[in-house]
């Protein structure tokens, strides 16, 4: 498994960008096109094959570890696995990246995808909801809710275009809570950073990501919480080679729900 | 030759076509009149404003100390050279990610800073400027030391034997030889200042009105809102292009026509 580095996508785009315009067909709806991108598009049957999956942020260790397994299962498959912000993640779909599989945080990023006519029938195979995380010691001495609104505290908190995000907007509202964030990140595990440096007293992060931060971060329950919950849905783009389709069956099968619950997601 | 050549200008030019092309334009009055826009847009100037006179202040000077290191043994003039240029090559973000080492709370100086004067800088405006200062400052060093190596130095010289103390030769005889080199200089580390978001999203975050500077917020609203993304894109190129074109004549021998 590899990981594809953030900036391959960037320079492969605009290679196609002067590759498209050197063929005369130059910024006119340039980037709404499919995801069938020649280079990942796999060979047929049990040939080798490459698949290109999009998952968010917060799924990026159990993915690690579900590609692993996959990668095992199937040797002739190349899992590349790409992890960010959920909604940045779709928005590079449907300009044109080239992915496989979609896993999305929340379902709204899935929607783009659906309503762009890149995936159908997205299954959620993941629940997950929001813990305050606080840097190990918590010397800001934060209990609930409440701490995120005091002004002396660093708090970071997801920018609310990002599934994480939302539903932190959404637990606030429901504990009348105004925060007083210092920063909006743009996927929970930028959020998380800031906590397990110690940059920021408190945060809003999924419980899963407070367990995959170790020693470093400590997680607080908050009421609330588990009516916020935030459903994972999964889906292999069309036209997506075969192999998408068995590891997203991989997934929301026994041994995904295995991984998944190992790293603290709820059951779907 | 010159099909390669030709291949790259589009390289260079194709992209920024492309996003004048898929403008919004009938929207773009009403995009770029949004709060959370005129709030980057403020906050943007601002910041790349006071990062460029703290690179005025600091670069001059070490501008001077690099132009005299041309007499110094080798080994200090390549190691004082060597420091000003890393931030010119290094990726932003490793400038972020270092001024965080640094300054953020458990940073080598910003737990002292917290600890004793219950000051943090990560997460401010003020770390905004510091990151923009990082990247550019190289910027104006290199400009003026360039303009100080090409003066004609032998009048320093005489207004030293007419009596003049040092600060009086830098002030009356050095700068105004090297006030072209300054302003071509400023106008660079503005530049770079303003497009700065690497080492801006790392060490000071992202807060409307507060670190969220026009190149952050035009990344973030592409995740959610593309079209203001295209949009803040347009503002920050016309203004890269407004400022070369400003000053091309008088300061930037590079893109004189």
């Amino acid at each position: 498994m590899r990981r594809m580095p953030r900036l391959a996508l960037g320079a492969g785009a605009l290679a196609l960008a002067v590759a498209a315009g050197l063929a005369g067909c130059a910024a006119a709806g340039a980037g709404t096109g499919t995801n069938s991108s020649p280079a990942v598009s796999a060979p047929t049957d049990a040939a080798p094959a490459t698949i290109t999956v999009f998952a968010a942020a917060s799924l990026t260790d159990a993915f690690d570890e579900l590609a692993r397994q996959y990668e095992h299962a199937h040797p002739n498959v190349d899992v590349v696995l790409n992890s960010g912000g959920s909604a940045a993640l779709a928005q590079q779909v449907v300009e044109g990246a080239p992915a496989d599989v979609f896993a999305s945080a929340a379902e709204g990023p899935m929607q783009t995808l659906v309503d762009a006519g890149l995936a159908t029938d997205p299954a959620v195979f993941a629940t997950n909801t929001l813990q305050l995380a606080v840097p190990a010691g918590n010397r800001a001495g934060v209990t609930g809710l409440a701490d995120l609104a005091r002004a002396e505290l660093r708090i970071a908190l997801c920018d609310e275009s990002v599934p994480c995000g939302a539903a932190s907007a959404k637990l606030l509202a429901q504990a009348r809570v105004t925060a007083s964030p210092d920063t909006l990140e743009s996927d929970v595990r930028a959020v998380l950073t800031k906590v397990s440096l110690g940059e920021v007293d408190a945060a809003l992060v999924y419980r899963t990501d407070v367990l995959a931060a170790g020693d470093a971060v400590e997680g607080i329950d908050v009421p609330g919480a588990a009516s916020v919950v935030n459903r994972y849905p999964i889906a292999a783009l069309d036209g997506a080679p075969d192999a998408a389709a068995g590891f997203v069956a991989f997934v929301t099968g026994p041994a995904g729900r295995a991984v998944l619950a190992e790293a603290g997601f709820g059951a779907p | 030759m010159t099909a390669v050549a030709v291949l790259a200008l589009a390289v260079l030019v194709l992209p920024l076509v492309a996003l004048v092309a898929r403008a919004p334009w009938a929207e773009l009055p009403e995009l770029l009149a949004r709060e959370s826009v005129l709030q980057a847009l403020v906050l943007s100037f601002v910041t790349a404003t006071a990062a460029t006179g703290l690179c005025l202040v600091l670069g001059v000077p070490l501008a001077t100390l690099l132009a005299r290191a041309a007499d110094w043994p080798t080994v200090p003039r390549r190691l004082l050279r060597a420091a000003v240029t890393v931030p010119l090559v290094l990726p932003p973000v490793v400038g972020g990610i270092a001024l965080l080492m640094l300054l953020g709370r458990r940073g080598l100086v910003g737990s002292v800073l917290e600890d004793w004067f219950g000051v943090t800088v990560p997460f401010t405006s003020g770390a905004v400027v510091l990151a923009q200062v990082f990247v550019s400052l190289p910027f104006l060093v290199f400009a003026v030391e360039g303009a100080l190596r090409s003066a004609d130095r032998r009048t320093e010289g005489a207004a030293a034997t007419l009596g003049a103390s040092r600060w009086q030769v830098f002030r009356h005889v050095t700068l105004p030889l090297v006030a072209p080199g300054v302003a071509a200089g400023a106008v660079l580390c503005f530049s770079r200042a303003l497009g700065e978001f690497g080492a801006t999203i790392t060490f000071a975050g992202s807060l409307p009105g507060v670190t969220r500077t026009l190149p952050i917020a035009s990344y973030l609203a592409m995740q959610s809102d593309p079209d203001e993304a295209v949009a803040l894109a347009l503002l920050l190129l016309a203004v890269s292009v407004a400022v070369l074109l400003g000053l091309r004549d008088r300061w930037l021998p590079g893109v004189r026509g």
